[in-house]
Formats: C-alpha cells, structure tokens, sequence
C-alpha cells in the first residue's frame, strides 16, 4: 500500500503514528489542504484519540461540533477530493509538489474507494461529530470526525479530560438533541432551561419556526452555603454599556468564592441562519458575530469560504486584509486600555485613549466606509482597494499616533494608583490558563504563547517580521500591558505592508462553489483565534457553518481569575478579558 | 500630576461641534442608498444581491410595487455596485420617529421581461397611523425630558457592534455629557431606553423587566438595523426581531452601526432638541 499525502512536513509523524497506533480502528484519512487533515473514527474512539493527540503531540482540541447529516444529499463521503482526485494527483516522490489548495484522499492499490470503516458507506441516518484540534508547533490541523447513529443520538463527553469543552458539548446536546454521556454538569445551556424541547441546529427543524412563549422551569444556579457566605446575583442587564449575561457571586465577606456564569441571552439562531443564506450573504451576518471584530469574523469565514472553492486572494487583497485586521486590533485594544483604565477610576486615561481610538475609527471609515471596517469582506479578496493617499493617510495616522499613544502609556505608567490597582488583581497563572486551553491575548498574559498569525499564517503574515509579545503575571496589568505591546507591533505591522504594498487585483473571482466541501477557516482576530468550519451545498449555500469565537474558550479564564478577590474588582477583570457575549452565544 | 496637565493642554479641545454644524465625515463613508425612483428600471439586481431583504418587490396584476425600507438596511452599498440607479451617500443620520417613515415604496408598470416600465405611483413613505391620543403624550414626553436626560441602555441581542459606537458616545469626541444627557445604571434612573437588537428570545423578559421598572414618561429608542426591523437575523426560533415587537418605540435610529452622529441625532430628536439648521 502506497500512501501519499500532500500534507505539511509537521502533520506527517503525527499520521504515520496515528495509524500506528490505532490500525483499523482508523477510517478514512483526507487531506484536502496540506495543513488540515480529516480523519475518520469510531465514537468510543473519541476519547483515546484526543488523549495520544493530546499527549504525544501537544495537540489541543480547539473546536467541538456537530453536523446533521442524516439525509444528506450525498451518499458518498462528504470530503472534497475522491472525485476530483484526477486533478490534484497526490506528489509522486513524496516531495509535496502540489498545488497549495490541492487535496488528496488515501487510495489502497489500484481500488478507488476511500479505505476502512466509512468506505462506500452512505452517511444516512447519522450526525457527524468533529474534533478539531490545532497542533501549533507543527503548523497543522487534524480534524477526527465520529459518526453518531441517528437511533442512538449519544456522545460520551471529554469534558472531563479537557475543560474547555464543557459549553461546547452542551451546545451540541441543545441544538442537535444528542445526549451527553459523563459530562460532569449536563444542564442546558445554550437554550436555556425553560425553552420547549427543541434541536434547532438539526436540519428537519426550520429556522423561522416561532415557538410559543416559554414556560419551562427557570434556571437554578448551584447553591454555595456556609457561614457568612452570601449569593450577589447580577444581570443580565448590567450597569455599564456592555452586552448581557448573568453571573453569581459566592462570597464570604468582600472576596468571591465562587463564581457561576450564564450566558447565550444573545443566542441569535447565527449558525442556523448561515445554512438559510446565500454564501455572499454569508460575509455579511459573519460581520454580525461579534461586532468589535467584524472584519476579523467576515475573513475567517471568508477563508473557510475560499478554502473549500480552492481559490486564493491576491495578494493586495491579503495585503489589505491584513491592515484591516491590525486596525481592528488597534482600535479594540486603545479601547480596552481606556476602560480598564476607567475602571479604576483614573479617567483621564480612559479619554485619552477613547480619542486615540476615535481617529483610527475615523479612518477605518475613511479607508472602508465604515467604522468598523464593516462591508470591506469579500469572498476571493476584499472589496475597496486604498489609493495613493488613502495609504498615505494611514501611514500618517500610525506616524501621528505613536508618540501620542506613547505619551499615554507614559501617563498610565506615571499613575501609581492605577497600578496598585491592576497589579496582581483577576490573576490568570500560566498552569491554569494552560490547562483551560486559553487563547488569544489572555493567554498571552499568561505565558501561553500561541498566536495564529505566526503559528498558522494566513492574510499576508507570513510575510511580515513581528513578535508576538507574552507576559507570565497573568493578572490585569499584564493584560493591559500586553495590549500595549500588541499597539505597537500593530503599528510596525502596518507599516512594514503599507511599504511593500503588492501591485495587482484585489479580488479573485470565487465562481461557482462545489458542493458537498469541507474546509476550515481561521483568523488570529484582536481577541484570539477565530474559527469558520463549513461543508458547502449546491446552489452556493452553505450545507454547515461551524462559528468557534474565542470568548467561548475564555470565559472559564474569568471564573477562575476573580477567584480571591473583590466584587468591586469585578468589572475591572472582566474588562481586562473583554469577551464577546455575542461571539460566545451567536 | 504635571504630565496629566501637560496632556490635557497639548490635547486642546476635540469635541465636535455637531449637531449645530454638519457632520464631519468622510466622503467614503457609507451612509443612506439614494435611489433614482423614475428612472430605476429593474429592482431585481439589486434585490438578488442586498443580504437584509431591504430591498423587496411584490408582483401584482401587471404591477409592481417596490420597497425599500431603510430600517433594515446596513448601509453595505453592494445594491449601489449591482444597479447604476442606487447611489450611496455618506449621510448618516437618518433616525424617524415612525417605522413608517423609514419604508418607501413605489409602483411601476411591468414588462413581460420582469423588468419595470413606467412609474405609476411615486415614491412615498409607508405613514404608519399614530392615534391623536398618542401623538400628544409623545410630544408632552420630549417636552418633559427634553433638559435633562439619563438614558439606561440595553443590549436586547446585538452583536456588540451598536455598543462600540454608543460607547463611543461618551468620548471628549462626542461628549453627550455636553447636552446634559447621561447614562445611568439603573432603569429606575432612566427617562430613556436605548435598545439594541434583535431581541432574542432569551432577553425578551430581561427587556420587559427593564422597561418595567423605568418611572413615566419614558421613551424608547431603537438601535441600528437589528433594532429597528431585526436586521438581517430578522425573525427565527431564537428571536423575536424588533425592538418594537416587544414595547412602544419613539425613535429609530437606523444604521449598521449607527455611527455617533446618527445616535447622537436621533437621541436628541426624541427628546425634540435638534437645532434647526440653515
Ligand atoms: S446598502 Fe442597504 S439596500 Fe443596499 S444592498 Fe446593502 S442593505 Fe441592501
């Protein structure tokens, strides 16, 4: 048996001893991207593959999904490639000499059916589970996909073995009615407790179906007794202008013991409504994921988008792609600052910085239109190109900012009650973050160092010569100085491209998507990574569109970083994490 | 203590001076589509391509009546790029009192081909009938509030992008602070509640508790395209679209999002203090 596969270098150790170890028991393997492999197996293999992945390979699970694929269309194995193999023929000396979007499925000799288990097999009657797991270091995607027999819609839960699951397999046991098995607090969660029993995510249930006013049970929040401990409740309205859920606090005089959480208020139906649009439509509602990263929502599902049509956007257009992602993350982060400033009643700051962050609104407006660089995402590109002075404004802006933003931080750092305040308060330590798999710049703070755009390089960074600043304090100074680093790479980032500016279109013509695609997409936003997962459908629609915002995985950062201190320090962590209840709850 | 003056100073005064002058904003901005009623031949471009359904059609009887309702629109421009009849302006404020009012509709002739041929009824606003009753206590509400206002803001299921904007709100740049009008944080403080949507159903009781709990006279004001129509989430199993499903709504402020401005203009024109401009 020949095997090839063109797969990056990273992934081919990781394959070669899967196979190894569990023989058989392994079904089909895909690649229909050098960095993102699919690999079938049995359910109860679930468990044992995430745990070899885990340990051998540092692997981490950084999404866990559902697909409702009972009836679909396609009888044959959903992955792109077994029909179109004649084009992307695997490399023949084992050098990876394929095109960069060709895929490749295992062949056994001469027999042209996908080997092991799922071979020739129709996927009626199940749900596909997916396991996506990130091995950093190695640059790669490995995607374990389980069936789930229609007639006995059950998953034994890994929530146990890898916390940041938890939310993730409730959600799938909300929207898909499959039944969790061992998870240590299987309540609902993403509809809450007094929706009717409802599975909105599988396909015989229609997005606009009104359900009668709800008269289930209301939630009950876990009590916490003991002397002098008393329950603060707040939400899902708060205070502030920030966006809903409700959290309870034990505590024991002025420290918080226990923190609960409850969140999807804002659960919009988003996913379901992605399998309703038109792909084009598509980049628009992912522009309405999580707002403060629009731009960063709209290109990860753009990507994913592209991935699964094999086309590439040219580079301007990834060029521009990547201004816009550091422009979100400038704004954001200029944002944060000021509040977490605020927070500790140093205002002044917090003005400064919402001025500093109004001019770069201002000239995302300029540069795209919009404020929030809203209506620039495309499929195959970007849709406004900057022109000659466009790009000298942007340059000027990054010119006139720096010293300004500059003389902020100096004024922050002059601030010694600001930082009385900040130190050593929401402490995050690297072992926990670690372990709850925290992403994006909390778990930068936080010592994990992990960042998409240099560990898995899309838009123009591979490009680029930046670092990727990591703390170890894990507390809200450490946030907030990350932040500040971060500005400053933005800054250099911008202007590194703004200076070798590529020449050309800005957009590739997508045509028309095939169907029955799977691909994954991926962005480093301001906040962390996101992830766009999708199996096309005829007629350029979207059959799945799988939406992992990195709040969802951060939120178990704040329950255990307020652990030990104050409520009134509350709102100040919570800033400092600034997670997106929108990106969480969709 | 010296540095902080020194900043202040070198930072001088940034506040617009909107809304005695115009709006400063760029010529790329994106605001309202403009669309050339008479001369527009064929909706169905433009409709194909505008991911709110803001742009919608019914066929009738060799007629066809055409609607735009800028309470959905996101201000994307992709209708603009498809059909040589829209254009995008960069006007941004474009907050109605009434639904209605945003919701424009026109009949033409058909053609065998599906196209449009001449107009046959011009362009009007949708006017919504407001009892007499109500339109006093409405105006006796903008009189009363009309000093001072503290508004309570909520996030009935936006995506957050209305709230970067409303934040925004408070900044030196736009200093709300100037008109007397503050954000409070309780619904018993507030004269105003400024919504924000779609209204998903697991907010829907949170909302009418809020509202519940505000003192009259009250106003309502709804936010952005989810809030004024449900945007492009619309109506689906997890939620129940516009604010004004739920309660009573005074103003709409259309946009995706509104940006500073448009909130700023339509804050003030529910409590009746826009400055009259030559
Ligand atoms: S600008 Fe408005 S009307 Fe035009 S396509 Fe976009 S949402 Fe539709």
């Amino acid at each position: 048996m020949t095997t090839e596969f063109n797969i990056v270098a990273g992934l081919q150790r990781p394959l070669a001893e899967v196979r190894k170890m569990f023989r058989d028991r392994i079904g089909t393997v895909h690649a229909p991207r050098p960095n993102e492999l699919y690999v079938d197996i049995p359910l109860d293999l679930a468990a044992g593959f995430c745990a070899h992945l885990h340990r051998k390979w540092s692997a981490r699970l950084v999404s866990v999904f559902a697909d409702d694929v009972r009836d679909a269309m396609n009888t044959a194995f959903p992955f792109p490639g077994v029909d179109g193999l004649a084009s992307f023929p695997p490399g023949g000396s084992g050098a990876p000499a394929v095109p960069p979007n060709g895929g490749t499925t295992e062949r056994t000799g001469d027999d042209a059916k996908p080997r092991g288990v799922a071979a020739g097999v129709p996927h009626r009657g199940v749900f596909h589970l997916y396991y996506v797991y990130a091995l950093d270091q190695r640059h790669g995607f490995i995607i374990a996909r389980a069936a789930v027999p229609a007639d006995k819609p059950e998953f034994p839960s890994l929530t146990d073995a890898v916390h940041g699951v938890n939310w993730q397999e409730r959600e799938i046991q909300d929207l898909f009615g499959l039944k969790l098995l061992g998870h240590p607090n299987p309540r609902r969660c993403a509809l809450h407790d007094d929706w009717p029993e409802v599975f909105p995510l599988r396909k015989d249930f229609d997005l606009r179906t009104k359900l009668p006013p709800f008269q289930g049970p209301r939630h009950k929040f876990r009590e916490v007794e003991g002397e002098g401990v008393f329950q603060v409740p707040v939400g899902p309205v708060h205070a502030g202008i920030i966006e809903p859920g409700h959290f309870l606090f034990s505590v024991a005089g002025e420290p918080v013991l226990y923190l609960q959480l409850r969140m999807f208020y804002v659960h919009k139906g988003t996913e379901k409504l992605f399998e309703s649009l038109p792909v084009a439509h598509g980049v628009r509602l992912a522009e309405s994921i999580s707002g403060d990263s629009s731009f960063a929502h709209a290109t990860a599902f753009c990507h994913a988008v592209e991935r699964a049509a094999e086309i590439e956007p040219p580079p301007r257009a990834r060029a521009l792609r990547t201004l816009c992602l550091e422009l979100e993350r400038i704004y954001n982060h200029l944002g944060d600052i000021g509040a977490i400033c605020t927070d500790v009643a140093f205002v002044t700051a917090h003005m400064h910085a919402l001025r500093l962050k109004e001019r770069v609104m201002r000239l995302n407006e300029h540069l795209t239109g919009n404020r929030l660089l809203r209506g620039m995402a495309c499929l195959g590109g970007v849709r406004f190109d900057f022109d000659e002075s466009q790009l000298e404004q942007l340059a000027q802006l990054v010119a006139t900012l720096q010293p300004e933003f500059a003389a902020l931080v100096e004024l922050i750092r002059d601030s010694s009650g600001t930082r009385d305040r900040l130190e050593t308060t929401g402490v995050l330590t690297p072992d926990v973050a670690r372990d709850l798999g925290i992403v994006g710049l909390a778990g930068r703070a936080s010592g994990v160092d992990r960042d998409l755009r240099r560990d898995f390089p899309h838009a123009f960074y591979e490009q680029l010569r930046f670092d990727i600043p990591v703390l170890t304090a894990g507390d809200v100074q450490s946030r907030l100085a990350l932040r500040r680093e971060e500005i400053f790479q933005s800054f250099a980032i911008i202007n590194q491209v703004a200076a070798g500016m590529p020449d050309g279109p800005i957009r590739t013509a997508v045509g028309d998507i095939p169907p029955d695609r799977t691909a994954l997409g991926y962005v480093e936003g301001w906040r962390g990574e996101i992830f766009h997962w999708v199996r096309t459908a005829p007629g350029n629609r979207l059959a799945r569109c799988k939406v992992k915002d990195p709040s969802l995985q951060n939120w178990p950062a704040l329950t255990e970083a307020i652990l030990g201190n104050i409520v009134p320090d509350f709102p100040v962590v919570n800033k400092s994490f600034n997670l997106s209840y929108s990106g969480t709850d969709r | 203590m010296f540095n902080l003056l020194r900043e202040s100073l070198r930072a001088g005064i940034v506040t617009t001076s909107y809304p005695a002058t115009p709006a400063a904003v760029s010529p790329h901005t994106r605001g309202r589509p403009e669309i050339d009623w008479s001369g527009w031949r064929d909706v169905r471009p433009a409709a194909a391509v505008c991911p709110t359904g803001a742009i919608s059609h019914v066929d009738h009887d060799g007629r066809r009546t055409v609607q735009f309702d800028l309470g959905k629109c996101i201000f994307c421009g992709l209708c603009a790029e498809a059909d040589t009849s829209i254009r995008m302006t960069n006007i941004c404020e474009c907050a109605a009192r009434s639904r209605g009012d945003l919701i424009t509709e026109a009949g033409y002739t058909l053609k065998p081909d599906g196209a449009h041929d001449r107009m046959i009824s011009p362009p009007s606003s949708r006017t919504l009938p407001l009892d007499d009753v109500a339109r006093e206590i409405q105006a006796r509400t903008r009189k009363l509030l009309g000093r001072s206002l503290h508004i309570r803001e909520v996030d009935a299921g936006s995506c957050n992008g209305c709230e970067v904007e409303i934040v925004n709100l408070n900044s030196p740049v736009y200093d709300l602070e100037r008109f007397g009008i503050h954000f409070v944080a309780s619904p018993r403080h507030a004269d105003m509640l400024l919504v924000t949507g779609p209204v998903t159903r697991n907010m829907e009781l949170a909302l009418k508790k809020t509202y519940d709990a505000m003192p009259a006279p009250r106003l309502v004001v709804a936010v952005g395209a989810c809030g004024c129509s449900g945007g492009i989430f619309g109506e689906n199993y997890a939620t129940r679209g516009a604010v004004d499903a739920i309660l009573p709504v005074d103003v709409y402020i259309p946009g995706c999002p509104p940006n500073p401005h448009a909130l700023l203009h339509g804050i003030l024109l529910a409590i009746d203090r826009l400055p009259e401009r030559t």
